[in-house]
């Protein structure tokens, strides 16, 4: 009996792991919707393969819940894995296959694999249908292991670190091939990464993670208009870091001292004159620095 | 037409995108009836999510710079014209809120500025 038609591709509730004395997951909670582009993000480490892992059903939540199309992923492994592409890290490809064989292999095991788009991919990502895949580029690699992934159409598309350890050529090619699937099928993305300019051009929703926690997320458009940088310029060189409150991070010398803030713009703007200093710059800051700055204040955010 | 998106840049995606296809039409660059691509082949170009290229169209069509015509794409409006203008203004409105603020910063009048621009002016003309 299959689950009835959900709005949320994904729904984690209260999900922790520990490994040994390591919480690798520490109550996370989010919620994905059908046909969204959404963004992990967090440095290596963080719990972004971790978080995956319970997607696919690989590990079982030991708190919590976690759902996939209204299904428990470890409950009914076959319905839910049909209906995920993964593209994992590490692009396990069977390194004495070509990619002819590896196409017609993988497609056995899918009753939704459509041949003519496996084909029409395989000719956009330039793959020599006569190679053997251990002669395959890195590029290669994470081109045929997208390909296997876009192939049977998928409802939803899991990548772990895409782009990881690829030129720029080649992210761009990555990339490019996502937003075709998204414009072209609407169908959910999950890719998790810590290169954010690929969040900001790509993501509708992003999540931050930092030692196993989500410290942030939302769209990805509240997100940016939520937080802004701050130039302060004080008369008197100040020897020590002003203490503003609902600065996430500061950093500078003397007289002028930079803020990345998250909201209470009023506020900050009063500390700082209490403080005899005055706005001489303000703009919205980029998502590096927005996680650089959460990641250093290690404050979670109240969801958006 | 050549668009680029800057990632890091403070303006929305959605919002540097509409801006630069202003310009284009107010630099007559693309007149009224030219075609401006479908929205996912723009994405894909652009290599951004196409919900930030439509966001950009709904911005243009609400501006009346750009018009949809069912099932056959989006235009760039015949009453571009008068509009482009308006666009052309408030886009050098921008530029100058910039030029006052920071004219502010380096404690440069607005007498001193205007001097400035005059002479800066001329010289261009040369």
């Amino acid at each position: 009996m299959s689950a009835p038609e959900t709005a949320n591709a994904v729904e984690i509730q209260g999900l922790t792991r520990k490994f040994k004395d390591k919480l690798a997951l520490d109550n996370v909670s989010l919620r994905i919707s059908r046909g969204r582009v959404f963004g992990l993000a967090g440095e290596n480490g963080a719990g972004k393969t971790t978080l995956i892992k319970h997607i696919l059903g690989l590990l079982k939540a030991e708190r919590g819940t976690v759902r996939v199309f209204g299904l428990d992923p470890v409950a009914r492994p076959a319905e839910v894995l049909k209906q995920i592409g993964f593209l994992s890290e590490n692009r396990d490809l069977p390194a004495w296959m070509r990619v002819d064989e590896l196409l017609r292999y993988t497609g056995a095991f899918y009753p939704t694999w459509d041949t003519t788009l496996a084909e029409q991919l395989r000719e956009r990502f330039c793959l020599d249908p006569s190679a053997r895949v251990k002669t395959l580029s890195r590029g290669e690699s994470a081109k045929a292991g997208l390909l296997l992934a876009l192939a049977f159409r998928p409802d939803l598309l899991l990548l772990d670190e895409p782009s990881s350890g690829l030129d720029p050529i080649v992210r761009r090619d990555i990339l490019e091939a996502i937003i075709r699937t998204v414009a072209d099928e609407g169908r959910t993305v999950i890719f998790s990464t810590h290169l954010l300019d690929e969040v900001e051009r790509v993501a509708d929703e992003i999540a931050m993670m930092f030692h196993g926690k989500i410290v942030l997320s939302g769209p990805l458009d509240e997100v940016k208009e939520n937080h802004y940088r701050m130039v302060l310029r004080f008369e008197t060189p100040l020897a020590v870091e002003p203490k503003i409150p609902g600065a996430l991070s500061i950093r500078g010398s003397g007289q002028e001292w930079t803020l990345i803030c998250n909201g209470g713009r009023q506020q900050t703007i009063e500390a700082a004159t209490r403080l005899g200093g005055r706005v001489v710059a303000e703009e919205t800051p980029s998502l590096d620095e927005v996680f650089i700055a959460r990641a250093a204040s290690n404050v979670s955010a109240p969801k958006a | 037409m050549q668009l680029h998106v800057n990632t890091g840049d403070g303006v929305p995606i959605y919002l540097q995108i509409a801006n630069q296809i202003k310009h284009l039409v107010g630099a007559r660059r693309l007149v009224p009836g030219d075609e401006i691509p479908p929205i996912r082949v723009l994405a894909q170009q652009l290599v951004i999510n196409p919900n930030t290229v439509a966001r950009a169209y709904l911005e243009l069509e609400r501006a009346g710079v750009v018009i949809k015509r069912h099932g056959s794409g989006t235009y760039v409006s015949e009453q571009g014209s008068p509009l482009a203008r308006k666009e052309r203004l408030k886009i050098l409105s921008q530029r100058i809120d910039s030029l006052l603020t920071e004219a502010g910063h380096l404690e440069i009048n607005d007498e001193e500025l205007f001097k400035l621009i005059r002479e800066r002016s001329e010289t261009l003309r040369r």
